[in-house]
C-alpha cells in the first residue's frame, strides 16, 4: 500500500470516530440530560382526557314527584372540526346523514351554522368546539347505521345521552319557574375554567332562567375524567385511570304539584273569563305562599310554554313564538317579572299610614263619590258614597275618597308644592316598610323591584324624560288620534315645566295604588303574608333541600329571617279583620259566593287598577284561614278588568282546591305544608349511558 | 499437524488448526453480527407485535422473518468469505451490469413504489427485492478494480494514485448507478453510493487536489439538486422539518419529532424491552424498517442504544483494520468501501432519529428490518472477511 493510502486510512479512522463520538454525545444530551423533558412529551403523546359527563340532578316537587327529570335519547352529533378536515368541507358527509336521518340537506347544515350576526336560528348557540347535536329523536336503526359506516359517517357520533323531560305531574307545568337550558357559549366557558367541555354535545348546557340557573351548580354535577391510552391514530388501546362522574344533585322544591297545576288551570281560566267579558286579558300570574315561612307553594304564569321545545335544538318559529311580542313573552314570569299597579290591595299600606300618621282607627270617615284634590275631583269606583265609614268599612266595600283624603292632608302638612325639608311622606314609607319597591329576595334570577314613585324618583324621571316632554309639549303627537293627542300633549307640556313636583295627584294616586306605582305579584303576595302573619316580612324560597340521588341531602333551605314590619300589632289585627270581611259582605262577595266561609274563613282585598288606554289590572289578594293565617293566594290578570270579576273568582277557586270544598279531596287538608322531605326512590334516576 | 497416534486430525481439528481459513476469521466481526442479530431481533419483534396483533395476524412474523434474512444473509455472507475475492474482481463488470439492470428494471412497470420511493421489485409471494441495496456490493468491487490496480501499460510509481482515466471511469460507472436512483427517487442511497466513491477514490490515493475537487464539486451537486428542483417536495420537506421539527409537527416534521420524543423519553435505562408505549402506540412510523433506533432508544435507554452504536463502531473499527493490513491495494479499497459504506448509514441513520441528520430512507445496518439490506450487509461484511484471511498475517 502506498504511503498516500495509508494515511487517508488513517484519517478515516480519525473520522469514523469522531463521528460515533457525535452520535454517542447527542445520545447522551437526548436521553440523560433532556429525557425528562421528552417523558413529559411522552405522556401528553399517550394520554387523552374522555371527560365523562355527569347526569343533571331532577328538580322535584314537595312531595317528590319529577318537575323535571332525564329521559335517555339516541342524539346524533355532527363534529365541525372533524367534517372540516374532509376534501368538500364536509358537504358529502352531511349529504348522507340527512338521507339517513330524513332531515333536509338545507335544515341539517343550517343546524350546525354558528349562531353570529345575521345567522338566524335555527344555528347553534355553543362553542364550535364541540359536538353539535342535530337530532335527539334518532331511532336506533339510523343511529346503528351511522356508527356501523364511521368511514362514511367522518365526524359523526350517535351517543345515548341523558336529555331533559318534563312530566307534568298533576297537570304541573311551572315552565318560567323551572327555567331551561342552553348550551355553554365559548365566552362562558372561556370565562368559567370549572367548567369542562365533555364532547358529549347534550351534555354541555347551562340554567339559563329559573331554578335550572338558580342551583345550577346543584343540579349540574361534576363530569368524570377517564384517562384512556391512544396511540398515533388516536385509537384507545387502554384506560389508565378513572375518576367517575359525580351526578348531579336532586332539587326539592316547596312547589305542590296540585296546587301549581290548580292555580295554572285557574288563572287560564280568569283569562278565559275576562275574555268573555270582552276584556282583553293578555297576562296573569298566580302565587300560594306560607305566611310564616315564604315556602313557595305555587308559582304561575301566563302565557306559558312547553318548555319540551328547549331539549334538541330550537327553530326560529319557535324562538320567535318565545321572545315575540305577539306572543305575549311566555319566558317571562309575570309573578315575579311583571309590575302592575296594584289598585286598592295596596290599602293595606295606606291604612297602615294613615294610622301611623294620627288617624284615628276607630275614627269614622265621610266616604263622598268625589273628593277635590286641589282644583281636581278624584271619584270613587263608578262614583258611589256609602256615607260614614269606618276603616273597616272603608276596606269592605273599597272605599277610595276617604284615602284620597288622607293623602291630600297629608300633602298639605308635607308643604304643599313647595316642601318642607324632610317632609314625612307616610305612605311612601309605609309603602317600602311592606317591602315594595325592592326586590322580595326569591331564589329565581331575573326578578324586578317594581316601583315606588316618590320625590327622588320624580325628580330623577322628570330630568330623564324632560327634552322629550317639551318637545312634545310644543309638537303634540300628531300620529295620535286627535283626543289623545290632545291629553297626551297637555301632560307632556305640563310635565316639561315642572314635573318633578310632588303633587296632590301623585300623593292622591300613591294611596290608592294607582298612578305610577307598579308591584309584583310575589311582593304583594309577601306584603299580605305580613299582614297574616303579625308583621314581619319573610323572603319567598322554592328551594326546600338538595338531596343526592342516594338520598344524602346534601343542603337544607331554612327559612331565611324575616324583616319586621312597623306596624302596631293592633292596625293589623284590624286589618285582618276588615279582610276577612270581604268576601263575607264586601267586594268579593259574588265571588266566593259558594265558598263555605264558615268552614275556611278567608280574608282578602280586590283591586281594580286603571291603566290608561288599556282594560283595568284584575288584582285579589288573600290569606286563609282568616283566624289563623297559613298561606297567601295573589292572583292578578291584566287587562283582566274589576278585581271581582277575574281574580277574586280565581283565588277562590284555589283556596276551595286547597281546602277541599263541595266533597273534593282538599290537596292540602287545613293549608298544612309537608314538614319532613320527600324520600324517593333512586331506581327512578336515570343513569349515565 | 499429526498427532503421535498417527492417526489423521479429526475434521473439528482440522477447522480449528492455527493458520486455518476459521482461525483466520475476524471473530469479533462476527460476535459483533451475532449480537446485533439478536438485538436487531428482540427490537423488531417490540416493534411489529402490538400492530401484527391487532390485525389478528401472527405476532411473530416479521420477528420469523428477520431470522430467516439474518440465516439466509450468514449462508450468502459465508459464501463470500470462501470466494477469492480476486475471483470476484474478474467477475466485477458482470455484478455491476446486473445491478445497473436491477435499477432500469425498477424504473419500469416491474418497480412498485414503497414510502414514496420506487426502489422495489415485486418477485412475487410477499418477496420484494431492493436492487440499490445489491448496487452497493457492485459499486464496491467494481471501484475497487478500477482504481486498485494499474491499467494495461500504466505504471504507478511512488505516491502516484489512479490516473485521470481511472477517476473519470470510476465516476462516470459510479454516476449512472447514481443518476438511476436519483430517479427512483432515493435521496439516501444516492448519497450513500457518493460516500463510498469519495472514500475508494480518496484511500486509493488520488492526488489531494482531486480530492479537494470531488468533495466540493459533491457539495455543488447537492446544491444544485436542492436549487434546480430535482428534489420532491417531500424531500425538501424532510429537510425542513430537520432545521425545525417543531414547525410542522403533523406533517413533514412528525418522524423527526416522534422519534426524538421516542428516544428522549427512555432516558438512561430505557422503560424496558416491549414496554415502551411510544412504540406500542405506533408513534413513530416505519419503526421497524428506518426507524428501529427509536425502539432500542425509547426500551433500551441510553444503555441500550449506546451498546447499538459502540457494536457498530467496532464493525466499522475492524473494517479498517482490514483495508489497512490488506494483501493488495484492492483488498485494502473493497474493505474502505464496505467500512464506508457501513459508516455513512450507521451515521445517517442514528444521526436522522436524534435529529443531527435530515431524514432519508436509510436503514440502520444489521438492525433495520429489511431482507435486501441484510443480504446486502452480509455480503458486504463477507467480502471484509474474504479480504481478512487473505491479509497479510500479523
Amino acid at each position: 500500500m502506498n504511503p498516500r493510502s495509508h494515511i487517508r486510512l488513517v484519517v478515516l479512522h480519525v473520522m469514523v470516530f469522531v463521528l460515533l463520538l457525535v452520535l454517542g454525545g447527542r445520545l447522551w444530551t437526548l436521553q440523560v440530560l433532556d429525557g425528562a423533558y421528552y417523558k413529559q412529551f411522552a405522556e401528553h403523546n399517550r394520554i387523552r382526557d374522555i371527560v365523562v359527563p355527569a347526569v343533571r340532578g331532577q328538580i322535584l316537587d314537595d312531595k317528590g314527584r319529577p318537575l323535571v327529570r332525564n329521559r335517555t335519547a339516541l342524539v346524533v352529533s355532527v363534529d365541525r372540526t372533524t367534517l372540516s378536515r374532509q376534501p368538500d368541507g364536509g358537504r358529502a358527509v352531511m349529504r348522507r346523514l340527512a338521507v339517513t336521518l330524513g332531515i333536509p340537506y338545507a335544515e341539517l347544515s343550517a343546524r350546525i351554522r354558528i349562531c353570529g350576526a345575521g345567522i338566524k336560528r335555527p344555528c347553534w348557540t355553543g362553542s364550535r368546539y364541540q359536538p353539535i347535536p342535530v337530532d335527539d329523536r334518532a331511532d336506533p336503526k339510523q343511529a346503528l347505521q351511522i356508527m356501523e359506516r364511521q368511514e362514511d359517517f367522518p365526524g359523526v357520533t350517535a351517543q345515548v345521552q341523558a336529555v331533559r323531560e318534563y312530566p307534568r305531574p298533576q297537570g304541573a307545568q311551572a315552565a318560567q319557574v323551572l327555567g331551561y337550558l342552553q348550551p355553554i357559549t365559548q365566552d362562558e366557558l372561556n370565562r368559567r375554567k370549572d367548567f369542562k367541555v365533555t364532547g358529549f354535545s347534550g351534555a354541555d348546557l347551562i340554567g339559563r332562567e329559573g331554578l335550572e340557573a338558580e342551583y345550577d351548580n346543584y343540579l349540574r354535577g361534576v363530569p368524570g375524567i377517564r384517562q384512556v391510552n391512544v396511540d398515533s391514530k388516536g385509537r384507545v388501546t387502554g384506560i389508565a385511570s378513572e375518576q367517575a362522574a359525580v351526578p348531579g344533585a336532586n332539587l326539592v322544591t316547596s312547589i305542590d304539584a296540585g296546587v301549581q297545576a290548580t292555580v295554572e288551570s285557574s288563572i287560564k281560566e280568569a283569562i278565559d273569563t275576562a275574555h268573555r267579558n270582552g276584556k282583553h286579558a293578555d297576562a296573569a300570574a298566580g302565587v300560594v305562599m306560607d305566611v310564616n315561612t315564604g315556602r313557595v307553594v305555587a308559582l304561575a304564569s301566563y302565557p306559558t310554554y312547553d318548555p319540551n321545545i328547549w331539549t334538541g335544538g330550537i327553530s326560529q318559529n319557535e324562538y320567535d313564538a318565545l321572545l315575540g311580542k305577539g306572543s305575549g313573552e311566555p319566558l317571562i314570569s309575570r309573578a315575579t317579572q311583571g309590575q302592575f299597579a296594584p289598585g286598592s290591595t295596596f290599602k293595606i299600606s295606606s291604612l297602615a299610614a294613615a294610622v301611623g300618621d294620627g288617624y284615628n282607627l276607630h275614627g269614622t270617615y265621610e266616604c263622598p263619590g268625589s273628593f277635590m284634590v286641589g282644583s281636581r275631583a278624584f271619584r270613587n269606583f263608578e262614583g258611589e258614597s256609602p256615607g260614614n265609614l269606618n276603616l273597616h268599612q272603608a276596606i269592605v266595600v273599597s272605599c277610595d275618597t276617604i284615602f284620597y283624603r288622607f293623602a291630600y292632608e297629608e300633602w298639605l302638612r308635607d308643604g304643599n308644592i313647595h316642601p318642607v325639608k324632610d317632609p314625612k311622606d307616610p305612605m311612601v314609607k309605609m309603602a317600602r316598610n311592606y317591602g315594595f319597591g325592592r326586590r322580595t329576595g326569591i331564589d329565581l334570577p331575573s326578578e324586578v323591584a317594581g316601583r315606588i314613585p316618590d320625590r327622588s324618583w320624580k325628580l330623577a324621571y322628570w330630568n330623564a324624560t324632560r327634552t322629550s316632554n317639551c318637545k312634545h309639549g310644543k309638537t303634540g303627537y300628531p300620529n295620535e288620534p286627535a283626543d289623545r293627542n290632545a291629553y297626551l300633549t297637555a301632560i307632556a307640556a305640563e310635565n316639561c315645566v315642572d314635573g318633578y313636583v310632588w303633587r296632590a295627584g301623585d300623593a292622591a294616586n300613591f294611596a290608592v295604588g294607582q298612578g305610577d306605582v307598579l308591584v309584583t305579584p310575589l311582593q304583594l303576595a309577601r306584603a299580605y303574608a305580613a299582614v297574616a302573619n303579625g308583621g314581619k316580612l319573610v323572603v319567598p324560597r322554592i328551594a326546600r333541600a338538595i338531596v343526592r340521588p342516594d338520598g344524602t341531602v346534601v343542603r337544607r333551605f331554612d327559612p331565611l329571617p324575616p324583616t319586621e314590619l312597623h306596624v302596631p300589632q293592633n292596625v293589623l289585627d284590624y286589618l285582618r279583620s276588615a279582610l276577612a270581611g270581604v268576601p263575607v259582605e264586601g267586594t268579593a262577595r259574588g265571588a266566593f259566593a259558594d265558598f263555605d266561609l264558615k268552614k275556611v274563613p278567608v280574608g282578602g282585598k280586590t283591586g281594580t287598577a286603571e291603566v290608561y288606554g288599556k282594560d283595568d289590572t284584575s288584582w285579589f289578594a288573600s290569606f286563609a284561614p282568616a283566624d289563623k293565617p297559613r298561606l297567601v293566594t295573589v292572583v292578578m290578570v291584566s287587562q283582566g278588568g274589576q278585581g271581582a270579576m277575574a281574580a277574586a273568582p280565581a283565588v277562590d277557586r284555589i283556596w276551595q282546591a286547597i281546602f277541599g270544598m263541595h266533597g273534593q279531596q282538599p290537596l292540602l287538608p287545613g293549608g298544612v305544608l309537608p314538614n319532613g322531605l320527600p324520600t324517593f326512590n333512586p331506581d327512578r334516576m336515570v343513569t349515565t349511558p | 499437524m499429526i498427532n503421535s497416534y498417527g492417526v489423521r486430525p479429526s475434521l473439528i481439528g482440522r477447522v480449528l488448526a492455527r493458520g486455518s481459513v476459521v482461525r483466520r476469521l475476524d471473530w469479533v466481526i462476527i460476535a459483533c453480527v451475532v449480537a446485533l442479530g439478536v438485538i436487531s431481533s428482540l427490537l423488531i419483534f417490540s416493534a411489529t407485535r402490538a400492530q401484527l396483533i391487532e390485525q389478528h395476524q401472527d405476532p411473530a412474523a416479521f420477528l420469523k422473518k428477520n431470522l430467516l434474512n439474518l440465516a439466509i444473509g450468514l449462508v450468502l455472507g459465508g459464501l463470500v468469505t470462501a470466494l477469492d475475492y480476486r475471483l470476484l474482481r474478474a467477475h466485477a463488470p458482470i455484478l455491476y451490469a446486473l445491478s445497473c439492470l436491477g435499477l432500469i428494471a425498477v424504473l419500469s412497470p416491474l418497480g412498485a413504489t414503497v414510502n414514496g420511493a420506487h426502489a422495489w421489485i415485486l418477485l412475487g409471494a410477499g418477496f420484494q427485492v431492493e436492487p440499490s441495496e445489491f448496487a452497493k456490493v457492485a459499486l464496491v468491487v467494481l471501484l475497487a478494480m478500477i482504481v486498485g490496480e494499474p491499467r494495461d501499460g500504466e505504471s504507478r510509481t511512488g505516491n502516484s494514485g489512479p490516473g485521470l482515466p481511472d477517476i473519470l471511469l470510476s465516476l462516470g460507472l459510479g454516476g449512472l448507478p447514481m443518476a438511476l436512483i436519483m430517479l427512483e427517487p432515493d435521496l439516501g442511497v444516492t448519497l450513500t453510493f457518493g460516500a463510498i466513491i469519495l472514500g475508494v477514490l480518496a484511500v486509493s490515493g488520488v492526488r489531494r487536489l482531486w480530492l479537494f475537487g470531488l468533495t466540493i464539486s459533491a457539495v455543488l451537486a447537492a446544491a444544485a439538486v436542492v436549487l434546480l428542483g430535482v428534489l420532491k417536495p417531500y424531500q425538501i420537506a424532510r429537510f425542513s422539518a430537520f432545521l425545525n421539527p417543531a414547525a410542522d409537527p403533523r406533517g413533514a416534521g412528525y418522524n423527526a419529532q416522534q422519534a426524538l420524543i421516542a428516544i428522549g423519553s427512555g432516558g438512561f435505562f430505557g422503560t424496558g424491552l416491549f414496554h415502551g408505549e411510544q412504540t406500542t402506540g405506533h408513534f413513530v412510523p416505519e419503526q421497524q424498517t428506518d426507524f428501529i433506533f427509536t425502539v432500542a432508544g425509547e426500551e433500551l435507554g441510553f444503555i441500550g442504544s449506546a451498546v447499538i452504536v459502540l457494536l457498530l463502531g467496532i464493525l466499522i473499527w475492524r473494517g479498517l483494520r482490514i483495508a489497512t493490513q490488506a494483501a493488495d491495494l484492492f483488498g485494502t479499497l473493497v474493505a474502505t468501501g464496505v467500512v464506508v459504506w457501513l459508516a455513512f448509514q450507521t451515521f445517517e441513520n442514528v444521526g436522522m432519529t436524534v435529529g443531527i441528520m435530515p431524514i432519508t430512507g436509510l436503514p440502520l445496518p444489521l438492525v433495520s428490518y429489511g431482507g435486501s439490506a441484510t443480504f446486502a450487509n452480509m455480503l458486504g461484511l463477507g467480502l471484509l472477511q474474504a479480504v481478512h484471511i487473505r491479509s497479510r498475517p500479523g
